[in-house]
This record gives structure tokens, C-alpha cells and sequence, in this order.
């Protein structure tokens, strides 16, 4: 009894955030009238223009931005995550944290921001391949894929790292100094032994950031400057800029189903992989 | 001789192209921030790295712009009054999780867990709906229980793992030595559960403070909190304004990511080093 009353402020929240999310869904089955914010009758119109190919190209970019993203970040990641890990120098460690930390606890417009700098035609990353004579003339990485995916793979690093460097300090270092005594080289011990024992971390970080980066909002919304548009700003537009909340409402319950999909795909896969390791949030 | 010799040199260089990746890395992960701290004392409007000189223009520019003034007391008054609520109703639900477990606890847990895995414009455009629906259309209350919501979960986790580590024989020790339940509560358990709660604050006031998605479909301009503020202005204007904004917060951020390292210890909250 004590303990449904603690419980009941939260889950009053929740059933608030559940009539909500019930709103949003009964809304993308209704029909759109233009100028106001009542809507019609019953209709699957909204579902049939995400369907429709403009919209889906948007849907299809967001899952190549996201693979791209997700395979990247765990490539960038995991040495760091390692070092983090594993390396003997305390300072090293402490010092490796906080500047991971640190991007990670600044808000994802700055951060999205902090790439429009970079990657802009006077920007830092032109500017350093140009004087470097890499390329002879600014490339345009702004408003581009390319750009989309070096900021989420930047914004997804380190929540990556985090979960890698908590998968790697579960394996016990014992294993990698056996498999050395037993005569493997310090490569071969990390393909037979590191990495294997890592793999949960990896699948379930990917599942993660995967997840993470298909309603990513801001880094494309500001990088891609309208011109790359991933599924959660398909929901701006329609909803914000158009004001048509039953076509935003559709978009929106795609993106909630595909986020179920994957964290289904976490829950069924990464535990029995992990064989009890613990997730950090 | 010799082949231990190369065996050495062979490790030093493997050492060495270890710590370049790794630095290389983090370089990578470092340098928008230094970028961004370059433009902000760039005297011109252009977004060029490096400055071609050093103005405090922009800072002042950023200080005066009555709309960030607004948007600064909006993200201050809506970080502490949800950071409040949420640390309460969250450390109550994780000690009813734990401790009481009432009827049906697994699926409350995974409830009290969702808002982590909805996206913030699904719960931005839902909660959006529900205020046109019932008359909320505008309240600054609207954002501080969408931001009561994403906070949620984190604190719940931070003050959950508290818990488990925390000895019940502690309270039962307590009890047996004549306190009743509310004084063993507020004498044992909530200083024991301080780590926890503590860490549960931190995230709360950076997830809140930092909250952008939601809170771009349920704000308007008198509403609106900083993040919000700042993404209008970028899509507007392109002068070096929002870097000088960013180095104030990336500073606050430090100094506040620090303290809690101090405090807390940042490896304890992350579970990093936990088991070994």
C-alpha cells in the first residue's frame, strides 16, 4: 500500500504522457482541415503520403544516416572507450572522462552549431584542407548528408564511449593475459579474446545510438539546413510549419514505432549476448 | 638479445599508435569546442576560424538581447522547478520499486523508464495536441511537465542503483534501537541515498536545462526557454552571437560537471569502473 502511494505522483505523470501519446495517435488517423486546428472525420490519407516517394526518401535517408552514424560512431568510439578502460595512468583516465563528459553534458543545439562553424565554407575544416593543399578550393559540407553524419557521429560519440568503456571494464583482464601467456600476440588476443567479450557493448550500444540517431532533430535541422531532412524533421514542417497536425501526428507514431522496434530488438538480443552484463543509462 | 630487443621497440611503437589514435580521437571530439570559442572573440560577423582579432562584442550583444534574457529566467525557472519535482516523485517511485515492490512493479519500472525512449517531438506534438485538447495551449507549466517527464527516468536510475548498494540492516539496526520508520527514514536511509539523489539532480538539471526537441512544439516566444531561443536565432541570423552564448553554457557546464566530480565522483554515477 505505502508503496503505490510513493509510486502514484510518477505514475500520474505517466498516464498524463500516455493520453498524450493516445492524442497523437487517434490524430494521424484524422483527416486535416486546412487553417484550423480542429481536425475532420476518420482517414488513412495521412499514412498514404508517407508513403508517398518524396516522403518516403526522407524515411529511407534517416536509415542511412543513421547506419552510417551508428558504424562510424562505434569505429571512432571504441578505442577510446578501451583507453578509458584499460589504460594505467589514472590522470589519463580522469582526463579522457571529463573531456567526453564534457560534450556530453552541453545541450545538442550548441553542439549542432559548433559543426555549422566547422564545416562552413570559412570554416575550420576547409580551412585546414585547404592551407594543408588536400583540396584547392572549400568543399561544401554544410547543408550536405555528408555533413548530417559527421555531427551525429560527434553528438553520438560519447554515450557510445560510455557504454563501450562499461562493456570493456566488465571483461576481466585476466582473460587477455592468459591468452597472452598461452603465446597470442597482443593482436590476437584482442580479434580471439577483447573483442569477442566486448560484443554485447557493441550491439547494444549500436542498437543505441541506431535508435538515437532516427529521431535525431537538431544536428539536421541546423547542419542540413533544410536541405537534408530526417524523419523527426518531416514532423517539424508538417506540424510546426504547416500547422497540419494529423500529417505530422503519422510521421510522428512512425518514428515511436520504429524506436519500439529497436528497443524490442535490444531487449531480445543484447541481454542474451551480454549474459548478464548491466547497461549503463 | 636481439629479438627481445625488436619484441620491445615492436610494443613501444604499438603503444605509440595506440595513444596517436586515441589522441587524434579526442582531438576530433575537442575541437568544435575550441572553434566555437575562437568565433565568439572574432571582432566581424563573418563565422571565421581563427579570429582575425579579439572583441567582446558578441558577449555583450548576447547579455542584451532582451529575448535571451527572457529565455534565460524561462530555462532557470523551468530546470529548478522540474529538477524539484522530478528528484521527489523520482526517489519516492525507486524506493517503492525497490523496497516495497508493489503489485505489477516490473511493468511500472519499464513505465517509469519510457520517457527515455520516446523521441521529444513525439512527446513534444503529443503533448501539444493534449494542451489544444484541454485549454494549455502557452503555459509555461506545460514545459516543466514535459520536462518533469524526461528527467524522470534518470532519476529514478541514479536513486535505484543507490539503493541496491545501501545495506538494509542499517535501517533494521535503527528500528531495533527505538526510531520509528519516518525518523530511521530521514536519519539513515535519505543520507545513505545521497550519492544517488545527488547524481539524480545532476542529471535532471542538464537533461532539463538542456531539453530541446519537446520544448520547441509545446513554447512560444514568451515561453520559450534558452535552447529554444538559441536554434530561432541560428536559423535567423548568422552573426557570431550563439558562440558567445555556447562559451558561457560550455564554461557553466564545466565548472558544474567538475564540482559534481568532486562531490560524487563522476566514474561512481557512469558505473564505469564498478566491478572490477
Amino acid at each position: 500500500m505505502a508503496g503505490m502511494v510513493l509510486l502514484a505522483p510518477s505514475l500520474l505523470a505517466l498516464a498524463v504522457m500516455l493520453a498524450a501519446l493516445g492524442f497523437l495517435f487517434q490524430f494521424a488517423f484524422r483527416a486535416f482541415i486546412p487553417g484550423s486546428i480542429l481536425v475532420g472525420g476518420w482517414t488513412l490519407e495521412n499514412f498514404s503520403r508517407v508513403l508517398r516517394p518524396l516522403y518516403l526518401s526522407y524515411l529511407l535517408d534517416t536509415a542511412l544516416i543513421s547506419l552510417y552514424t551508428t558504424v562510424l560512431t562505434v569505429l571512432l568510439s571504441y578505442p577510446v572507450a578501451y583507453a578509458l578502460a584499460r589504460a594505467r595512468s589514472r590522470a589519463a583516465r580522469s582526463a579522457l572522462l571529463v573531456l567526453t563528459l564534457l560534450p556530453f553534458f552541453t545541450g545538442a543545439v550548441i553542439r549542432a552549431y559548433s559543426w555549422i562553424l566547422m564545416l562552413g565554407n570559412e570554416g575550420f575544416l576547409n580551412g585546414v584542407l585547404v592551407r594543408l593543399g588536400i583540396i584547392p578550393s572549400p568543399y561544401q559540407f554544410l547543408f550536405t548528408q555528408k555533413g548530417v553524419i559527421i555531427g551525429l557521429v560527434h553528438f553520438s560519440m560519447p554515450v557510445m564511449i560510455l557504454i563501450l568503456a562499461a562493456a570493456l571494464s566488465h571483461v576481466d583482464p585476466n582473460y587477455e593475459r592468459s591468452a597472452q601467456s598461452l603465446g597470442a600476440g597482443p593482436v590476437r588476443t584482442f580479434w580471439t579474446v577483447t573483442l569477442p567479450l566486448s560484443m554485447p557493448g557493441i550491439v547494444s550500444g549500436g542498437l543505441v545510438i541506431f535508435a538515437w540517431t532516427c529521431s535525431a532533430f537538431p544536428t539536421p535541422a541546423l547542419v542540413g539546413g533544410g536541405r537534408v531532412k530526417m524523419i523527426a524533421n518531416v514532423v517539424e514542417d508538417l506540424a510546426l510549419e504547416a500547422f497540419n497536425w494529423p500529417g505530422g501526428a503519422a510521421f510522428a507514431m512512425v518514428s515511436l514505432a520504429a524506436t519500439f522496434v529497436l528497443i524490442y530488438a535490444l531487449q531480445r538480443f543484447a541481454p542474451r549476448l551480454a549474459g548478464g552484463h548491466r547497461e549503463v543509462a | 638479445m636481439d629479438t627481445a630487443r625488436s619484441h620491445r621497440r615492436r610494443a613501444a611503437l604499438r603503444r605509440w599508435l595506440g595513444i596517436g589514435t586515441v589522441v587524434s580521437i579526442m582531438a576530433f571530439v575537442c575541437i568544435p569546442t575550441v572553434v566555437v570559442f575562437g568565433v565568439s572573440v572574432n571582432p566581424g560577423e563573418i563565422l571565421s576560424f581563427p579570429p582575425d582579432g579579439f572583441s567582446l562584442a558578441w558577449y555583450l550583444r548576447a547579455l542584451t538581447y532582451p529575448q535571451f534574457q527572457r529565455a534565460v529566467r524561462n530555462s532557470l525557472w523551468v530546470t529548478a522547478i522540474s529538477t524539484v519535482l522530478a528528484v521527489t516523485i523520482g526517489t519516492a517511485a525507486a524506493i517503492a520499486l525497490e523496497r516495497h515492490r508493489p503489485p505489477g512493479h516490473r511493468f511500472f519500472a519499464g513505465l517509469v523508464l519510457s520517457p527515455l525512449i520516446i523521441p521529444g517531438v513525439v512527446l513534444g506534438l503529443g503533448l501539444l495536441i493534449l494542451a489544444a485538447a484541454s485549454g494549455w495551449v502557452g503555459s509555461p507549466w506545460l514545459l516543466v511537465f514535459a520536462h518533469i517527464l524526461v528527467a524522470l527516468p534518470f532519476v529514478v536510475r541514479s536513486v535505484w542503483v543507490s539503493l541496491q548498494n545501501l545495506d538494509p540492516m542499517l535501517e533494521r539496526a535503527a528500528a531495533s534501537l527505538g526510531a520509528g520508520p519516518v525518523r530511521a527514514f530521514f536519519t539513515v536511509t535519505l543520507p545513505l541515498l545521497r550519492p544517488g539523489i545527488l547524481a539524480g539532480v545532476l542529471f535532471s538539471v542538464v537533461v532539463s536545462f538542456n531539453e530541446f526537441a519537446a520544448s520547441l512544439f509545446i513554447s512560444n516566444r514568451v515561453t520559450e526557454i534558452l535552447p529554444v531561443a538559441m536554434f530561432n536565432y541560428i536559423r535567423n541570423y548568422t552573426d557570431p552571437t550563439i558562440a558567445a552564448v555556447s562559451t558561457l553554457l560550455i564554461v557553466a557546464t564545466a565548472i558544474l560537471v567538475l564540482v559534481a566530480d568532486r562531490i560524487v565522483g563522476m566514474s561512481r554515477i557512469l558505473q564505469i569502473q564498478g566491478d572490477r
